[in-house]
């Protein structure tokens, strides 16, 4: 009748440690774990501390002596916002940026858009072929995109050209789109597809049905629960690949390469950045300060909107 | 009372339009119309974006850019709204038999123009010669197989498939681990260890070629933190990028730097996932932590380990941008991808580069099998 020992597991629930649980961990080996875990993240930003530094740097400081000694001698580190200003004006720098935007974000919306059509299509609507069609994209996910250079290079560059059975007549639809904005935007949108479906219709199709089966039965079509009722509920898994995609397009370097090339008015931040690298390697206070301009945008979105970045890692990260 | 016998229509004898032609003509309509509705939103788009862009061809980037989103994707939603409109006035069992192929037809068709059709074509083209025309048969595989660098670029490929994962997973785990230990710590410091996630390969090709930066000795201070480190220590400085073989290892360290987050994050999450009860009950048993680890929480955890493994080697197969901007493929550290762009561009030999394509391609076919595989199973038990 009187009261039992209260039961060991529940306070250390209390204690919300997860995983780990239930061990004894006194305080000083937490510290050391503490001490380890703060080491291993100070050397791992030790790579990116030094780029930083070191594009605040002027020139000749550069040259002189390794960025660490900051930590010796503050004052006469050299300090500059020089190496910007010239990146990003006579280096293109600020051109290439405004391009990186331009190719990133048509390249974001546009298979967003496409995918969450199909997406419903796949989860919500019965027909022929959707199971072996939704194959297809499960397949396609970890097809690499380099399968498909070569034969859409040669594509844009003439246009498609079709034969006419059974006579001599060929037609040929002249396209240039090497080269071009449109051309990029078009190629992400294919590369991209297959990815945004798998990750919208994982989504979509696990919204709770009597929504959309009471939303049916009150005389709703397709059409409107998908842009009042899907839509909006699924901005989770949305707002998950529209971040993923778009840290993938402007951090690109090969499909840019291949389908918009070199020219100073159309090329992204990584062309740049890579074309600097080639033609200026040891301007360390040019390269850093680039760098970084490429860095910069990045890092901000994906630290403000982590969360949902790992979601769309989480849901099966796979990019071809 | 008549007995009300269900009649298989099929075989209803009606004369000449039977219902088993109707249905057959039927099916054929629906078809051409699903085709026509799915072609339409890619072309409409296709022909929408040029047309803006022609037409606004004298502005700045910046507002055609914007004009070229709007007309993206309202556009494309417009364009959706109007087909699906048009799919409501046709006589409703028609309709409804189009309307899914409207939907995700258009997906369809731009996977076929730049995922599939591309496969074929790229198979076909790598039986061909540099211009991709005439037929030279394997000429382009013996290359492959045969070739100094694409042999060395295989080498290294199948290296950096091995090392890079491998690393990868044991940082990230180990440190998932670790991190777990913590309470308030936790998500800042795993914060700084996926941060590299955001970088461009090239940006972090730039960060560390200046980590492994070089001076002759003599010629004045290292800048680089790495031979600071070296010569910190009374050694000569050493030009990293130019140790053969080794330098495929310092390229290798770049990957692990970018991609250990992304373990990381997976496998904390898998940690976490771990059943309690288990713990303790191993705990109980007597066992020590790493006894824990090695035996509980590993084995429970084996399937994010090889999810992450599989995605980490389809991903390390395609490095092209850390070679391409550190070394060049210079002094022995091709691999495959950066070999392929090679011949695109600099040998211009697109029957070679094909060839190694269609190589990549086999590559990650069984990768492709487990996965359809897995999705079928999954999808069964739905």
């Amino acid at each position: 009748m009187s009261a039992t020992q209260a039961p060991v597991t529940d306070t250390k629930k209390e204690k919300g440690l997860k995983g780990s649980g239930g061990n004894v961990t006194s305080s000083g080996s937490t510290n050391v774990v503490r001490v380890i875990v703060l080491g291993i993240v100070l050397v791992w930003l030790v790579p990116a501390v030094g780029l930083l530094l070191t594009s605040l740097r002027e020139r000749g400081q550069i040259e002189a002596n390794g960025w660490w000694t900051v930590f010796a001698n503050p004052i006469d580190f050299g300090w500059t916002l020089e190496n910007y200003s010239q990146v990003l004006t006579s280096g293109g720098f600020d051109t290439a940026f405004v391009n990186t935007l331009v190719v990133s974000v048509p390249a974001t919306v546009m298979p967003i858009t496409i995918a969450a059509f199909a997406a419903y299509a796949f989860s919500w609507m019965e027909f022929k072929g959707r199971y072996t069609l939704f194959v297809l994209v499960v397949a396609l996910l970890v097809v690499p995109l380099h399968v498909a250079l070569i034969p859409i290079l040669r594509l844009y560059a003439g246009g498609p050209t079709f034969g006419i059975p059974f006579t001599d007549l060929v037609i040929n639809i002249p396209l240039q789109l090497n080269g071009t904005f449109l051309g990029i935007w078009l190629a992400h949108t294919g590369f991209g597809l297959p990815l945004a479906i798998y990750l919208l219709r994982n989504y979509i199709g696990s919204l709770p049905s009597e929504l959309i089966e009471s939303a049916r039965i009150d005389g709703a079509d397709h059409y409107s629960i998908f842009t009042r009722l899907i839509v909006p509920l699924s901005v989770p898994a949305l707002a998950s690949f529209a971040i993923f995609q778009f840290l993938w397009v402007f951090n690109d370097y090969l499909v840019a390469f291949v389908f918009l090339g070199n020219s100073v008015e159309n090329r992204v931040l990584t062309i740049a950045l890579a074309a600097l690298n080639g033609s200026q390697g040891q301007a360390w206070h040019l390269l850093t300060a680039g760098a970084f301009v490429s860095m910069i945008l990045p890092m901000v979105v994906f630290f403000s909107l982590q969360r949902y970045f790992v979601r769309g890692m989480t849901a099966g990260a796979v990019k071809g | 009372m008549s007995d009300m016998q269900v009649q298989d229509p099929d075989l209803d004898e009606v004369g000449e339009g039977s219902l088993q032609d109707k249905r057959e003509g039927n099916a054929f309509l629906v078809g051409l119309l699903s085709i026509a509705a799915a072609i339409a939103v890619p072309l409409l788009l296709f022909l929408g974006l040029k047309f803006t862009l022609d037409v606004f061809s004298g502005l700045p980037d910046l507002v055609t850019a914007v004009i070229a989103i709007l007309v993206g994707v309202v556009g494309i939603f417009f364009v959706y709204t109007a087909v699906d409109r048009g799919i409501d006035r046709l006589p409703p069992r028609f309709g409804e038999r189009i309307r899914p192929y409207a939907w995700c037809g258009p997906a369809v068709v731009l996977l076929t123009l730049f995922l599939i059709y591309p496969a074929f074509n790229v198979i076909q083209l790598s039986f061909t010669d540099a211009f991709g025309e005439s037929y030279v048969g394997w000429d382009n595989y013996v290359y492959v197989f045969t070739d100094e660098a694409m042999l060395r670029s295989l080498r290294n490929t199948l290296l950096w498939v091995i090392v890079v994962p491998v690393a990868a997973v044991a940082i990230g785990l180990g440190f998932a681990v670790l991190a777990d230990k913590l309470k308030r710590l936790e998500s800042f410091s795993k914060s700084l260890i996926f941060l590299p996630m955001a970088i461009s390969f090239v940006g972090a090709s730039i960060v560390w070629r200046f980590v492994y930066s070089f001076r002759i000795e003599g010629s004045g201070e290292q800048i680089g933190i790495l031979n600071g480190i070296w010569t910190a220590f009374g050694n000569s400085p050493v030009a990293w990028l130019d140790q053969v073989p080794w330098n495929n290892f310092f390229l290798m360290v770049i990957m692990i730097w970018l991609q250990t987050g992304f373990a990381m994050v997976i496998l904390s999450a898998a940690i976490k996932g771990v059943p309690e009860d288990i713990l303790e009950a191993a705990r109980i048993d007597g066992a020590n932590e790493i006894q824990v680890f090695w035996r509980v929480v590993v084995p429970n955890i084996m399937s994010s380990i090889v999810v992450v493994l599989t995605t980490m080697i389809i991903g390390v197969l395609k490095i092209f941008d850390i070679v391409w901007v550190m070394t060049g493929g210079q002094r022995g550290t091709e691999v495959i991808a950066e070999r392929m762009i090679r011949n695109m561009f600099t040998f211009r030999h697109f029957g070679r580069g094909a060839a190694i394509a269609v190589f990549m391609f086999v590559a990650v076919i069984p990768v492709m099998y487990i996965n359809v595989r897995r999705f079928r199973e999954e999808e069964s038990m739905r």
